[in-house]
């Protein structure tokens, strides 16, 4: 962009091959899907294959328009209002994010289900005594399954659309203000297309986690498409039909992604960065304005985080003394060091390759970073075996030649270390990470970069001195984002991990895989607690990144 | 400081196995830990040897597949015969010849070509509601698909490995269309849509939910032994079905030595004390499963339900339909 032989600069050399190493899982996922799988398409779309992708759209729908809803909602209220209460909620609406969908699946079934106290009070009330005296809504459906997933991925939208809402140029709102627009004007002309581009992200976010679900959608019984997955890879015996799914499936997303993105193609916004260190201008809501404002940010509080910890905490009591063991503080340790390393490591790349992209320009780049941010809408077990094809290939064709070379074998250098854990964490969450810094990097205008350039400035000089201070609540979000999921992820650590190593989430998954909830609760509660660290300390984090030095 | 500490965790990372001068087994279990902690740690206190496992499922047999001649797996331990097979047809298992073993596995609990070997044996059961359900109106997989059942069965996920290992033993035993027509009976008196694992199943005839259901023997010790659960246990009769025809459908739970066990000497060691008396009692008494060695006392519970006729369909005929019965669970809409 500002000179030819930027193409060729380190940078962007660097991001290059940074996204290729990146992109390799996703490809070999592609590789394995190019195999035959026999008559097994035949056999699923005149049996199942519809009603996977019935049951998938319709989970996605659901879940898109409720994180939207609420994700963008409490953001808004939040950000530009004043009401009751307003500084805890600030941070207190991350906190369902701690939560795996599939725990709160669990906990809801335990509260809701036949046996549970909810249903149990309500007979003793009215006196029914068996299950066909009365109708009581099914916790175990789809529309389950969107209530789940929406209360604990909201999240990522109201975090978005919040570091958009705060990144917001004080003088256009103002400007929109002092010409007479309406509260509803300003969001819907002025914030909310500035903010478009992140809320994009967060949804998207939470849509791939919904597709690649499988815990929730396989307690709840629910077909999606990853159950289809599930099914045709590990009772077929089909890799190949599974890897073809799973493409499927990202075909699916893509298609969403470019849909959103060609809607507001000829958008582009910059703004100045000076003046985001004034305070917001806010609307104060008094009254019974007020009250409802406080009644919207705490709804999603309850149901994603307060009612599913009592669930657990007073599982995690009684199974006490069954779950408990001195063990536990060395899964804690593991889990806590590796979610951080992970965390770091995806915000240190990720500003590597959003930054390369940046000033290199390349339409091969752009390509390369949208690939590696795939990795988050495939299943995670899939995505393991993406990851481990090529690294034992890589690490085989390592020991052969030391063999042949030296008589030495390396064995799997790789594979056979933390290293593969670290690896998938990285392929898998860097989404949240690119997107979050790139979003946040777009909104600063080039000739920033081209004022800062002409003065002499390296381009590193220029990411760390000029826009890194700007980007900072952006970066915070990526590294709580990554930090939490890394805490909850499973199936790729099942997988990865070396022996003898385990972490909360694979503790959790031995007991609640069994639906022995009971036992699984204090683990539950573990992750939510050490995913809760980052959150709170991030989040003040957050808030102080707009404040003036 | 920081520097410092980061680098810390990077070595930390890195330095994930440490190799230690002693013997050690390694182990990629696709049973829970749980379940066989118990046996590594009395099998260790035996032979001084140290076993070294991974659980995990989804993805095991790709990952040994791809790890190659460097694999660190000496033995796998799974359950599900349909698993079994598909390790040795991956070609990921070695033939071992052992008379040890050979004495205490009965051949129909072991691959002929000696690539995998059943360790526990484990039947799929009918429970019916103690209050709901006369004794004797249901004693053949056969009858649940009576009409006088509608709306009163409730079964976990059709495509689920034991109720697909069941699905192909109809098949084994009546042919295709037979089976496909059978588990269409069984879908027309579900009470619900499939859900949940077997203990479920049991808990929903407690409730009042459903009245019959099939499910694995061993979920209902694991329930007799939980506070909370015995009550839901005691809600039902076991049904051993089939005792007047091909007996009761069997699945086993077993293990394989890896093709390129580095460790095989050990791993045989482990496989041979699984399949000793003393091995054999932890599964029976922790575990409820059914010993395959002779001999061995089987649990105070499953000697309340006495001797049973075991359907002796070859296990890998029954893997062999696996597929077909997947399928048949599609194409009679099983789980929808």
């Amino acid at each position: 962009m500002f000179h030819p032989s930027s193409n060729f600069s380190p940078w962007s050399v660097g991001t290059l091959i940074l996204s290729l190493v990146l992109m390799v899982p996703i490809l070999c996922v592609f590789y394995l899907a190019l195999d035959s799988s026999g008559e097994i398409w035949r056999h699923l779309v005149s049996t199942s294959l519809p009603i996977y992708v019935t049951t998938t759209l319709a989970l996605m729908l659901g879940v898109g328009v409720a994180v939207f809803s609420i994700g963008v909602g409490t953001a808004w209220l939040v950000t530009m209002c004043r009401f009751p209460g307003r500084k805890t909620f600030e941070w207190l609406l991350i906190f369902p994010l701690a939560f795996p969908a599939y725990v709160v699946a669990y906990a809801y079934t335990d509260l809701l289900e036949y046996a549970g106290p909810v249903q149990s009070s309500l007979r003793l009330l009215f006196g029914w005594t068996t299950p066909r005296d009365y109708w009581f809504p099914e916790i175990r459906s789809v529309t389950g399954a969107i209530l789940m997933m929406s209360f604990v991925l909201y999240p990522y939208v109201y975090l978005m659309a919040r570091t958009a809402f705060l990144e917001m140029s004080v003088n256009v709102i103002e400007v929109h203000r002092v010409l007479g627009g309406t509260t509803w004007q300003t969001f819907h002309r002025v914030v909310f297309p500035a903010a478009r581009p992140a809320i994009a992200v967060g949804v998207s976010l939470a849509l791939m986690e919904t597709m690649n679900d499988f815990g929730t959608v396989d307690h709840f019984a629910v077909s999606t498409m990853t159950a289809g997955l599930i099914d045709v890879w590990l009772g077929m015996g089909s890799l190949a039909g599974g890897a073809q799914i799973a493409m499927l499936m990202l075909t699916f997303m893509i298609a969403l992604l470019f849909v959103e993105r060609i809607s507001r193609s000829n958008q582009k916004l910059y703004q100045q960065p000076s003046s985001r260190f004034r305070e917001l201008p806010y609307y104060d809501l008094h009254g019974v304005k007020g009250w409802a404002a406080f009644l919207g940010c705490l709804l999603p509080i309850l149901a994603g985080f307060v009612i599913p910890l009592f669930v657990l905490a007073r599982l995690a009591l009684i199974y006490f003394e069954r779950s408990w063991s001195p063990v536990f503080v060395n899964f804690v340790i593991n889990s806590f060091s590796l979610s951080a390393f992970a965390a770091s490591l995806v915000v240190i790349l990720s500003l590597f390759l959003a930054y390369g992209r940046r000033i290199a320009e390349s339409p091969i780049l752009v390509f390369a970073t949208k690939i590696c941010r795939l990795g988050y809408a495939v299943p995670g077990a899939v995505l393991a075996i993406g990851i481990i094809v090529p690294m034992t290939f890589v690490d085989n064709s390592i020991d052969l030649w030391f063999r042949s070379h030296f008589g030495v074998s390396t064995g799997l250098l790789l594979s056979g270390s933390i290293f593969a854990v670290v690896f998938a964490y990285v392929v898998r969450f860097l989404v949240l990470g690119l997107g979050q810094i790139d979003s946040s990097l777009a909104k600063i205008s080039p000739a920033m970069d081209m004022a800062a350039r002409t003065l002499g400035n390296s381009p590193i000089r220029v990411l760390l001195r000029f826009h890194l201070p700007v980007l900072k609540g952006g970066v915070f979000v990526a590294a709580m984002l990554v930090f939490v999921d890394c805490m909850k992820e499973l199936p790729a650590t099942l997988l990865l991990r070396p022996f003898n190593f385990e972490t909360l989430a694979t503790q959790v998954y031995l007991f609640a895989s069994d639906e022995m909830l009971g036992e699984a609760a204090l683990g539950s509660l573990t992750i939510v607690g050490v995913g809760l660290i980052p959150v709170i300390f991030f989040s003040t984090m957050i808030r102080r990144s707009r404040m003036l030095k | 400081m920081h520097l410092h500490r980061t680098f810390a965790f990077v070595v930390l990372f890195f330095v994930s196995i440490s190799v230690l001068g002693e013997e050690y087994v390694n182990v990629y279990s696709y049973r829970k830990p749980q379940l066989i902690q118990p046996l590594f740690e009395a099998f260790t206190d035996d032979t001084g040897i140290k076993v070294n496992s991974v659980f995990s499922r989804k993805g095991m047999l790709e990952k040994i597949i791809s790890e190659g001649r460097n694999s660190p797996v000496d033995i796998i331990l799974t359950v599900d015969i349909g698993r079994l097979t598909d390790l040795k047809n991956a070609g990921v298992t070695q033939s071992l010849v052992s008379s040890t073993v050979e004495q205490s596995i009965p051949h129909n609990f072991r691959d002929p070509e000696g690539h995998w070997f059943g360790l526990t044996s484990r039947a799929r059961i009918i429970v019916s509601s103690k209050s709901r359900v006369g004794i004797g109106s249901v004693l053949r997989y056969e009858d649940l698909t009576s009409a006088k059942w509608k709306g009163k069965i409730c079964t976990r996920s059709g495509k689920h490995p034991y109720m697909s290992a069941l699905i192909a033993s109809v098949v084994a035993a009546s042919g295709e269309t037979e089976a496909e027509t059978w588990l269409s009976g069984v879908k027309a008196n579900l009470a619900r849509k499939p859900q949940g694992n077997d203990r479920a199943q049991v808990k929903a005839i407690y409730e009042g939910l459903c009245d019959l259901a099939v499910i694995n023997h061993y979920y209902m010790a694991m329930m007799y032994a939980d506070p909370e659960q015995k009550k839901w246990a005691e809600a039902v009769n076991v049904i051993f079905p089939n005792q007047g025809d091909r007996g009761a459908h069997m699945n086993v739970s077993g293990a394989a030595i890896a093709k390129y066990a580095p460790n095989k000497k050990n791993a045989v060691q482990l496989l041979e004390f699984l399949t000793r008396t003393e091995g054999q009692e932890i599964y029976a008494s922790r575990n409820s499963e059914y010993p395959v060695t002779a001999g061995v006392p089987r649990s105070p519970l499953l000697i309340s339900w006495g001797d049973f006729r075991q359907d002796n369909l070859s296990l890998t005929d029954i893997a062999g339909k696996r597929i077909q019965a997947i399928m048949i669970a599609d194409r009679v809409g099983y789980n929808n």
